[in-house]
């Protein structure tokens, strides 16, 4: 049986679009050194780290691993990096989990950073994931690839762009509480509308930035989490699903297949909710931190968690369901539209479901935010995560 | 005195000459010298698997025999791009994952002769369900870019 594991400190600077400041290991640094200082533990506590690191070629060095290892804290120490695309964070923050769970470490530091503001050619570099043979000449990058979904998404649901530009104002205007988000802006429907088209439908701000910034947690045992005397977010549940490279793979109406709906998703929710002991996720669930980098990935993520019915979210959204003081808050820090440093965008995201149930998210806190939700996604929309925490076991 | 802070270019710039394998080097053969589209069926399944591959990953079992499929199908996903990106052809282009008849998944290649002049109206006339056919291109290369769709 797994043991019982904590979030018990967590670490994030200015997500902004270049950090000339400093380094790629200085960045590093920085966030494991706010991590520790917020758990109030030193290095010499750390047993094992977990390097959370994207596409090397975001901001072009190669085996980056090998360079930070001591802006980490890892020397003398087993260090182990994660890259499962966007999905990184999320995959992070679960080997993590593992290392403590299984018994073999008992405080584990999770830490990464993202430089993209070294490259102005992201979308070149996330062209790049694709193969040669079939699909590399065609143009695509994570904004195309991702207005897939949302053709899916609108045939289906007869979800419209109008809709889509709900959430890109919801996240960037909560994002105005959040003093580490990227983008804060009160934008109205009408500016999303306005801005100009880069993949149909997706406009400039239905997409997030590129950011940089790092990010780090500290997870303990349940021992070493009690001993502490102060609020933790106990992880109750963690899935995972991986899918298809093959896009054209899900967009052919077989079971268990659909782009649009993101099935797999949904299966690493019942993973992590059946641990959770959680049956009623729209209820259960207090505030909800979606990796999300375009509006129609946090639409098609809040159906397959299980928040509402399918295409639902839409409609819910007009009513104000997903408002900080809404039914069920939805990315209150502003989320990836708001600030997306791709190598710790699902960190992130796992860190700011900490400090809600901490109680410890500030301007952004959700009201009696007992159970919270993390996700995050990779690749070709493939790699999907899921973490649950909470302020009990 | 305002601090300098010192950038150091570089450049990424790396050949790779990409073995397409046995499976592809069929199927890029079919189409530059027959103009025929070939799709493979999974040996357990039978799902035909566009583009075709080595094995299905559904099954975990290899590749069967090859199968025709088209010249028409549907179109399951599509997109417009419009702003330029570095490395990406001049936009608007559109391209979109086509379920030729017979195959089982779709593939990706660009629609052609599409007016972009209103772009909503584009993406109408490009919606999921809309039927393409296949056009070869009359110099052929061998490579997935040797043909298109269009609208029927």
């Amino acid at each position: 049986m797994p043991r019982n594991v904590a979030i018990v400190g967590t670490g994030q600077t200015k997500y902004t679009t270049a950090r000339n400041e400093e380094t790629y290991e200085e960045l590093i640094h920085q966030a494991a050194r706010i991590a520790l200082e917020d758990a109030e533990l030193t290095l010499k506590d750390i047993d094992a780290v977990v390097i959370s690191q994207a596409p090397e070629a975001l901001f072009g060095i190669d085996h980056p691993e090998r360079w930070v290892v001591g802006a980490a804290g890892a020397i003398g120490k087993p260090v182990m990096r994660v890259h499962t695309g966007g999905a990184t964070g999320g995959s992070a923050a679960q080997a993590g989990f593992f290392h403590v769970a299984s018994g073999l470490f008992d405080t584990v530091l999770v830490v990464g950073a993202e430089k993209q503001g070294d490259t102005p050619d992201a979308q070149l570099v996330l062209n790049r994931i694709m193969e040669p043979r079939y699909e590399l000449p065609f143009g695509l990058n994570a904004i195309s690839m991702t207005s897939f979904q949302a053709v899916r998404h609108m045939h289906k649901y007869g979800t419209t762009q109008e809709q889509l530009a709900l959430v890109a104002v919801r996240s960037r205007r909560n994002a105005l509480n959040n003093p580490y988000a990227h983008i804060r802006a009160n934008h109205t429907v009408a500016d999303v509308m306005k801005s100009r088209m880069l993949c149909w439908p997706l406009k400039l701000l239905d997409c997030p930035p590129r950011s940089s910034g790092s990010c780090a947690i500290v997870m303990a045992s349940e021992e070493r989490a009690k001993g502490m005397g102060k609020p933790v977010a106990w992880v109750r549940g963690v899935g995972a699903t991986s899918t298809t490279y093959y896009m054209g793979d899900k967009l052919s109406g077989l079971p268990f297949n659909e782009h649009g709906d993101w099935d797999e998703l949904a299966l690493a929710a019942q993973h992590a909710y059946k641990q959770a002991g959680i049956t009623k996720p729209g209820d259960e669930i207090h505030v909800a931190e979606i990796y999300a980098p375009f509006t129609i990935c946090e639409v098609a993520a809040k159906e397959a968690l299980g928040f509402c019915e399918k295409g639902q979210a839409c409609p819910l959204e007009e009513k104000g369901w997903w408002d900080i003081d809404g039914h069920l808050p939805t990315n209150p820090s502003g989320g990836a539209l708001a600030s997306n440093p791709i190598a710790v965008t699902g960190l992130a995201r796992v860190a700011e479901a900490a400090l809600q149930v901490m109680g410890k998210a500030g301007q952004r806190q959700v009201d009696g935010a007992g159970t919270a939700v993390a996700t995050a996604i990779g690749g070709t929309l493939q790699f999907h995560t899921v973490m649950v925490v909470s302020n009990r076991l | 005195m305002a601090e300098e802070l010192v950038f150091i270019p570089g450049r990424w710039d790396i050949t790779y000459n990409y073995a397409a394998g046995k499976v592809s080097s069929k199927f890029f053969a079919e189409l530059r010298d027959n103009k025929r589209l070939m799709g493979i069926k999974c040996s357990r399944c039978g799902r035909v698997m566009m583009p075709p591959r080595g094995f299905c990953e559904r099954c975990f079992a290899p590749a069967g025999e090859w199968v025709e499929v088209g010249p028409e199908g549907t179109i399951q996903a599509f997109t417009i791009t419009v702003e330029k990106f570095e490395g990406n052809p001049d936009p608007p282009f559109a391209v979109a994952y086509v379920q030729l008849d017979g195959a089982d998944t779709a593939m990706l290649n660009y629609v052609r002769g599409l007016d972009f002049s209103d772009l909503n109206r584009a993406a109408e006339s490009l919606r999921v369900g809309t039927r393409v056919r296949v056009v070869y291109k009359e110099q052929r290369a061998g490579e997935v870019t040797d043909f298109e769709y269009e609208l029927v």
